[in-house]
């Protein structure tokens, strides 16, 4: 053990107070009982009820869920496929430029894929809705996905394919039988990837989404240059305990994989001894 | 021993080969892997590949197993051009030199994995499966994922995974490196079984020539993916056709000199004031040209006075000696500086030793002991 040190503390002080105490304050605010949202006037949980009769708040956060479940669920299955291909395809004419270019909108400012799908719909004659916005979201996470995937395939020992062909695999089982199961990880990473990244966007939605459909980091945005509202901070506290369930589960989870991993191994060498 | 005697198809004309390579040359970029080999494997043969780390003996087998394609030339499996079948048509099976085992599953699911595709009954694929975990002795392991095993047993796993399907051909990229000395005796033996029983066809790839002897009914030296030899373990190690595949099978000394041809008989001058050594030898060649006597250690005797009417006689030193239990080595200085070995067996139960380091000695070998070699 290091030995507690004055230097160390103060650090650590001021590092975690300085990441979190703005969420600390939006936290004790929410629960403050006045309409004025820098005054405290007591304790109450009324704004909370406020906010779950608010229909115009309830639909943006249904719309924001619906788009990031489709989004990342299309953006992980073309990313994958992207990455599959780009990594195992062999070389075919322009694989060099296929690669840059699935990396392009990682750099590219979200206002340009914004302004550029927006184009994009008005001139095919789309009408601005959920359908945009997922496939605005789409567009971009799935350059996501095909990252993290492939960064998983390079690793990945070629001859595990080879083997499930040998056994009489086609190409397809060899992949959904073989590769898929044993990339799942990075599968699920790059799909939890796109899911958070759909659900704070706020520049491209705001582009691609009409009166129609609105999303919740949208809606936010816009309530708060009315004037920030308690309801406006209950929201986000909620918002706050989802993510943070959502982090300590997962950790929760790989940890507990991790160490069933290390017991078995543990188990597989006194056996063997 | 090996395959019944009479087994012998390589020398009947008329027998179909079951693989057929014709001008197989394989190159990654401009570098060459396999070069120009044409070879012919038989039906029920045990065949084994034997050559140095990088010479192309898993490329020659990819190529059989459809990962890799011939640069030039033609394989046929039953006279049929197998370029266009891709790895999963193919009737053979691979075992890999890396294992290749699924991580995800369990032991039971990985050998398992290629009866499912069959589309095999489930009872069958348990009692197939059963039979297999039985033969590689991992029955308490079999709910075991492959991180959960050591490394021989890993093999073994691989082994089974691909015995399982029982295939036309069998392919085995160094099965039984990983496994201890009886562990491995008794797995080449059941081999030796199944190849029996069923009648698959073997290729096999080892690094131990005690093992491509004991189990293999021909074998196939390869130096820098070429074909040096293809022959039958007996004549591999005792008719060699070059120094390079004496050299590489068992212990031999090698003698190098200047032809002196005579009638069936070639003599070797070998030495200043000495005289030549003899060997029996159809060889034509130019008198002063290099020739080589490879002798095998076991073939010279050694004594301490000198014999009478050896056909090869020579005086030396010894300068060292290396019981091994069963046998001994002696290994002898001759006056040039070459040092040559000579092995006796050890038939006493106390080791007598005739002789120790510094005596005098004489080594001699009859005419037909040794062959007579160009290269
Ligand atoms: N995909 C590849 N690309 C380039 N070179 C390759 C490739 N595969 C094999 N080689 C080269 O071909 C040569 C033969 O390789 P191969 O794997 O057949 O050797 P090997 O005889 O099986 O050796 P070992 O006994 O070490 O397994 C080696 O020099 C290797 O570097
Ligand atoms: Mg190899």
């Amino acid at each position: 053990m290091r030995r507690f040190s004055w230097f160390n503390a103060t650090a650590l002080t001021l590092g975690f107070a300085f990441l979190y105490l703005p969420m600390l304050i939006l936290i004790i605010y929410s629960f403050n009982g006045g309409r004025l949202v820098t005054v405290w006037s007591g304790f109450s949980t009324k704004w909370y009820g406020e906010l779950f009769r608010n229909e115009a708040f309830l639909d943006a956060a249904w719309v924001t869920l619906k788009v990031a479940v489709f989004s990342s669920t299309i953006a992980t299955v073309l990313g994958t496929m992207a990455a599959y291909v780009l990594i195992r395809g062999g070389r075919f004419l322009g694989r060099t430029l296929f690669s840059g270019m699935i990396y392009a909108p990682l750099v590219m400012p979200e206002v340009i894929t914004g302004l550029s799908l927006l184009l994009l719909f008005i001139g095919i004659g789309l009408d601005r809705g959920i359908l945009t916005i997922v496939l605005a979201h789409t567009t971009f996470s799935m350059c996501y996905v095909s990252v993290v995937v492939s960064s998983r395939l390079v690793t990945f020992d070629r001859s595990l394919e080879e083997a499930a062909l040998d056994l009489g695999c086609t190409p397809f089982d060899a992949f959904r039988l073989v590769t898929l199961p044993i990339i799942a990880p990075a599968v699920i990473s790059g799909w939890l990837l796109a899911f958070t990244l759909s659900l704070d966007d706020l520049v491209i939605a705001s582009f691609t989404s009409g009166p129609s459909a609105t999303t919740l980091p949208i809606k936010i945005f816009s309530a708060v240059r009315l004037g920030v509202s308690p309801e406006i901070n209950a929201l986000s506290t909620l918002l706050i305990a989802i993510v943070a369930v959502g982090v300590i589960t997962a950790s929760l989870v790989s940890k507990r994989a991790i160490i069933r991993r290390q017991r078995d191994e543990q188990a597989a060498i006194k056996a063997v001894a | 021993m090996t395959a019944p005697a009479e087994f012998s198809p390589w020398t009947d004309p008329s027998a179909k080969p079951l693989i057929r390579f014709t001008g197989v040359t394989k190159r990654f970029g401009d570098f060459t892997a396999i070069d120009n080999v044409d070879l012919d494997i038989f039906e029920k043969e045990f065949f084994a590949l034997l050559g140095p780390s990088g010479c192309g003996k898993t490329t020659l087998m990819r190529m059989l197993a459809g990962f890799e394609m011939p640069t030039e030339g033609l394989i046929e499996l039953d006279g049929q051009d197998i370029a266009p079948v891709p790895p999963n048509k193919r009737a053979t099976n691979m075992m890999f030199q890396s294992y290749a085992l699924f991580p995800h599953l369990s032991l039971r699911d990985n050998i398992a994995f290629g009866l499912h595709r069959e589309k095999m009954p489930k009872d069958r694929i348990a009692a197939r499966v059963d039979e297999m975990l039985k033969l590689v002795q991992l029955e308490p392991f079999a709910s075991r994922k492959p991180h959960q095993i050591s490394g021989g047993q890993r093999q073994r796993v691989a082994l089974a995974r691909c015995l399982a399907k029982a295939p036309k051909l069998l392919l085995l990229d160094e099965p039984l490196g990983a496994l201890d000395r009886k562990l491995r005796e008794e797995t080449q033996f059941e081999l030796m079984d199944i190849q029996e029983k069923t009648g698959t066809t073997f290729v096999i790839v080892t690094h131990d020539q005690e093992e491509a002897m004991t189990v293999a009914s021909r074998v196939a030296v390869m130096d820098h993916g070429r074909l040096v030899q293809v022959a039958t373990p007996a004549a591999i190690y005792e008719t060699p056709n070059s120094t390079y595949v004496a050299d590489f099978i068992g212990d031999v000394n090698i003698i190098e000199g200047k032809a002196e041809p005579g009638d069936g008989i070639m003599g070797i001058a070998w030495a200043e004031g000495q005289p030549n050594l003899t060997g029996a030898s159809d060889l034509t060649l130019a008198s002063g040209a290099t020739v080589f006597m490879a002798i095998r250690p076991e073939k010279v005797r050694i004594s301490a006075e000198k014999p009478e009417g050896a056909a090869n006689a020579v005086a030396g030193k010894v300068l060292d000696i290396a019981y091994l239990g069963n046998i001994s080595t002696y290994h002898v200085e001759l006056p040039g500086g070459q040092v040559i070995k000579a092995q006796t067996a050890n038939t006493d139960r106390i080791a007598r030793r005739d002789f120790t380091w510094e005596d005098a000695v004489w080594l001699s070998w009859s005419a037909t002991a040794g062959v007579v070699l160009e290269r």
